[in-house]
């Protein structure tokens, strides 16, 4: 018996799954999102390695050739130490990714954590947590971002760490709506009533259904954490030179603005992109992997 | 409905306790040496000893929150580390110039977003609306700051029609200190050059932090006029022989927008707290401008006080937004 | 003289990602003033597909109507244009629908909804408001609002003129199905097409707003199309009824004849179905089998594969109607043999 369930389970899912996958390949834009994306993560693991000139992306400068205009050699022009931007955008992808990436995995633990402990036991241990998340949602999070970069210092990890920390609530009160709803199932019920432990039911029966919402909100949040690890090192507080960051480039190239635009505009087009293609494919993903969204 | 507001307003108080509490704790626990910092490279040991005595921060935290708190209630920012000058009288000056920009960007977006996104679900699945569709998913995935440097870039380095930054021209005196927006000063006083002036200067950061919201408006609204005319009462009226604009514009209009107020309330306070990078991009004299030097030098009161300001705002905003929403929705007026 | 609704052979295809439902499958029926038709037969049968296609309201796609028409007043109204349909939905056609909470809209006050309604019947028969056609925009209001008070006190709302400051969630279930009445026939229709109106409501409520349809007939001279799936209510409502079984009408004809010789197999189980006393505890009977797919539907009849009595040759074709007595048709040629043999 236990075997006929299982069975029937695991078919259901996975004729969910094909279908989600059908209506996600025939959504044009979510195809676009998901090519952009492919594109971001291939320069991820290839960027440094693909840059025509390495050199440049670990600080070699070449005043001989300072703002070049784009050409065959520089397709993106050179900048004010005479470095290749072109090598430099593509070497910056790395940094952004992954920070965006730490940030969101950083938060949507914390949150998950924060928001499953605060929904499935309820009473003070729900108000205590939740109070404070509203709290910390309250506080404008660039400032406090910025405000604990600049204690922590500079450096790509104290960088997570500062947005990470403002990123967490918005996840702990996705969590915990979805777990109290969860709670309410019949098959939660059931599962109790045959004696199931609180920690069995909170891990086998209402977290992994609630998997798609987490994945939808940290496919559309990637987007903006690249967008925050950007704005960090443009205001002058994030990663610093030499190492490539599209917002620190950004910062640099406004001072040399309009006779040397190419510097500026090259790194804000890939950093535009990087975060265009995220937001269609997790724009597409809500579409197929939520229900209560479509439309 | 006074009870009502009255009760949200007296909840301002945990929050505002709290979110000092926090501040203080992260400022604490975090390492970083503000003293350090403000009183210079060249500084002796005794000379950061009597600037932190000084300013209390010898103190426990306990001690030095207390002593805060209690300066709070009679308006008393606390004193930056650097400048010397009182935290209140800083805000003074900056609050009206962020608060214009923030309003301009918040009414752009409303003005544009809610008829777009109206039009959207009326032409829905069709070009309008699958156009509207990417350059709202553009709009929000493009980096404001970007924004703002292509704007100065064509229309203020290339074309020429705008200023590039700052509020208003340094060699003219700005209007008189009404409000302290000074598109509103100068209409109250009658100077409609200096409102151009003003206007000019707010244009292309008012456009450079409206993009966002306008497009998040614009699919709030799209998606909740699309509900709303899955609803009965749009197919009695149709039954009935109301022509589809009176639905459109009338009935399905009114019960859109409660949807898209809620999206309204949370952007204002995004809006606040990302003033600092137009702010930055823009030279605008606001308080985004003000908290990120603040921050670059680690001069912990006024970083605390933009938050607390930033965050009451949020939360005022949010009242007005229920009481708004109340106003539209008679059904929950009453409770 | 034509007849008020005269719906001929109507043929509706829903088109859908498993393929195109054939919905409604040569549905008939003619209604003249006065009288009363009650539509039956359970959930998904096409009743209130039908009543919809009056009004035109089914979005095409995915529904198309591949055959038949729909006469209003001798004008097909499958062949008008979307302005000319309009023109007729409130004036010549007023509709009611199930749930009176969700068919006011929350957000605005009964008396707008209510004048509006009457000001777009008048753009097309300034009569209704009793004004000639250039009366002013203030006129016309003043002229509207009073007739919104005259519906709202005609359907039994009291204290009309100032309840029409009011918003609905205001008013009970009842009376909101009174209002909705009210909005139904504030410009004058001489066909009304309520579907399911009493269903959301109390029984109690429910007796209350059957007598005050039936007023409403008698003194505007209307016809009614009743959806429901209720018998009881037919049974103390109407003149005529129509029982629908999978897209098609089996049978029809005067309340009095159907309820006394119903002759389908499939009214004949519906009427079993219903509990009253003569029935011993325990022997209410269900009907076996259920609806069929309507993408590939029986050929022949389409209740024969649920039917007692069929035979091969009721797969064969659409059964041929069959008069019983004057006005009561049946859609099942082997009932009759079974009675004349």
């Amino acid at each position: 018996m236990t075997d006929v369930s299982q069975d029937s389970r695991r078919s259901a899912r996975a004729e969910a799954s094909r279908r989600a996958f059908y209506r996600f390949r025939q959504s044009r834009l979510s195809m676009v999102g998901a090519t952009m994306v492919a594109v971001v993560l291939f320069f991820t693991l290839f960027g440094n390695l693909l840059a025509p000139y390495p050199e440049h992306v670990r600080g070699g400068l070449n005043t001989a050739e300072r703002f070049q205009a784009p050409s065959l050699a520089h397709p993106f022009g050179t900048n004010e130490l005479g470095q290749d931007v072109l090598s430099l955008v593509m070497a910056g992808t790395p940094v952004s990714v992954a920070a965006g990436f730490a940030v969101v995995l950083i938060g949507t633990v914390l949150g998950v954590v924060v928001g499953a402990l605060a929904g499935f036991n309820g009473g003070w241990i729900d108000d205590v947590l939740m109070r404070f998340s509203d709290l910390m949602l309250t506080i404008p999070s660039l400032i406090l971002a910025m405000a604990v970069a600049a204690a922590l210092g500079p450096g790509f990890v104290n960088m997570i760490i500062a947005i990470a920390l403002s990123w967490w609530p918005g996840y702990a009160r996705l969590v915990r709506g979805e777990v109290l709803q969860a709670r309410e199932e019949v098959y939660v019920a059931a599962a109790r009533a045959i004696g199931a432990s609180p920690a069995r039911v909170l891990f086998r029966h209402i977290l992994p259904n609630i998997v798609s919402p987490v994945i939808v909100k940290m496919s559309l949040d990637m987007g903006f954490a690249i967008l925050t690890v950007a704005a960090l090192g443009f205001i002058g507080i994030g990663v610093r030179p030499p190492t490539p960051e599209w917002g620190t480039l950004l910062s640099i190239a406004r001072n040399y603005m309009p006779d040397f635009w190419w510097t500026a505009v090259f790194p804000g087009l890939a950093m535009f992109l990087a975060v265009f293609g995220f937001n269609l494919l997790g724009d597409g993903l809500r579409d197929v992997l939520d229900p209560r969204a479509r439309r | 409905m006074l009870r009502f507001i009255l009760r949200r307003i007296l909840l301002i108080l945990p929050v505002l306790i709290g979110m000092t509490i926090i501040m203080f704790v992260i400022a604490r626990v975090l390492p970083g040496d503000p003293v350090g910092l403000a009183a210079g490279p060249n500084a002796t040991r005794a000379e950061i000893e009597a600037l932190a005595r000084e300013f209390g921060l010898d103190q426990p935290l306990w001690v030095q929150y207390w002593t805060y708190l209690s300066g709070l209630v009679q308006g008393d920012f606390g004193t930056s580390l650097f400048s010397r000058r009182p935290v209140a009288t800083d805000l003074a000056a900056y609050l009206p110039a962020t608060l214009e920009l923030v309003f301009s960007a918040l009414l752009l977006a409303i003005v544009v977003g809610i008829p777009a996104g109206l039009m959207a679900a009326v032409w829905r699945n069709k070009w309008p609306d699958y156009l509207s569709n990417i350059l709202s998913v553009a709009a929000i995935s493009m980096p404001r700051f970007f924004l703002g440097l292509l704007l100065q870039l064509c229309f203020a380095m290339w074309l020429m029609w705008l200023p590039l930054g700052g509020r208003f021209p340094i060699i003219f005196d700005p209007p008189p200190g009404i409000t302290g927006f000074y598109t509103i000063d100068s209409i109250l006083a009658g100077d409609w050059e200096s409102f151009w002036t003003a206007m000019r200067y707010l244009a292309l950061p008012a456009i450079a932090m409206s993009l966002s919201p306008l497009a998040t408006i614009l699919r709030m609204m799209r998606a909740s006029t699309i509900e709303v005319m899955h609803q009965d009462y749009v197919t009695t009226a149709r039954a009935l022989g109301l022509s589809p604009r009176l639905i459109v514009f009338k009935y399905v209009l009114r019960n859109a927008i409660s949807a898209s107020l809620t999206v309204i309330g949370l952007y204002f306070g995004w809006l606040l707290g990302g003033t600092v990078l137009v702010e930055t991009v823009f030279d605008w004299p606001g308080i985004g401008l003000y908290a990120t030097s603040a921050i670059v030098s680690q001069d912990f009161m006024p970083v605390v006080s933009v938050a607390l300001v930033i965050g009451v705002l949020f939360v005022t905003a949010n009242i007005a937004i229920d009481v708004l929403y109340g106003l539209i929705n008679p059904k929950v007026r009453y409770q | 003289m034509s007849a008020l609704l005269d719906i001929r052979d109507l043929h509706l295809s829903m088109h859908s990602f498993e393929g195109a439902a054939k919905v409604l499958a040569g549905v008939s029926l003619s209604v003249e003033k006065r009288q009363i038709w009650g539509l039956v037969g359970e959930t998904g049968c096409g009743k209130s597909l039908t009543g919809l296609s009056v009004s035109r309201l089914v979005r095409t796609p995915p529904a198309e109507y591949t055959g038949g028409q729909i006469l209003l007043d001798g004008t097909d109204v499958l062949g008008l244009s979307e302005p000319q349909m309009r023109a007729l939905r409130g004036r010549r056609v007023g509709m009611i629908f199930q749930d009176p909470t969700t068919n006011l809209n929350p957000a605005f006050r009964i008396g707008t909804q209510l004048i509006d309604v009457a000001l777009a019947a008048a753009r097309h028969d300034p009569s209704i408001l009793g004004l000639d056609a250039r009366a002013g925009r203030r006129a016309r209001k003043a002229a509207a609002r009073k007739l919104a008070i005259n519906m709202l006190t005609e359907v039994g709302i009291p204290a009309a003129e100032s309840r029409l400051d009011d918003y609905p969630h205001q008013f009970s279930g009842g009376m909101r199905q009174r209002v909705l009445i009210a909005m139904a026939l504030i410009g004058r229709p001489g066909l009304l097409i309520a579907d399911e109106p009493t269903t959301a409501l109390d029984v109690s409520v429910q007796a209350q707003i059957l007598t005050l349809l039936k007023q409403m007939v008698a003194a505007h001279d209307m016809g009614v199309v009743l959806i429901t799936h209720n018998l009881g209510v037919v049974a103390q409502t109407c003149t005529h009824v129509a029982v629908m079984y999978a897209g098609t009408i089996v049978e029809k004809g005067p309340i009095a004849e159907v309820l006394a010789d119903p002759a389908h197999p499939y009214t004949q189980a519906l009427l079993r179905a219903i509990p009253d006393r003569s029935v011993a505890r325990g022997q209410l009977q269900g009907l076996a089998g259920s609806v069929p797919n309507l993408i590939h539907p029986p050929p022949g009849c389409r209740f024969a594969p649920r039917c007692a009595l069929a035979r091969p040759s009721c797969l064969e074709g659409p059964p041929p109607l069959h008069t019983r007595a004057a006005g009561h048709e049946v859609a099942c040629p082997v009932v009759e043999e079974l009675q004349h043999a």
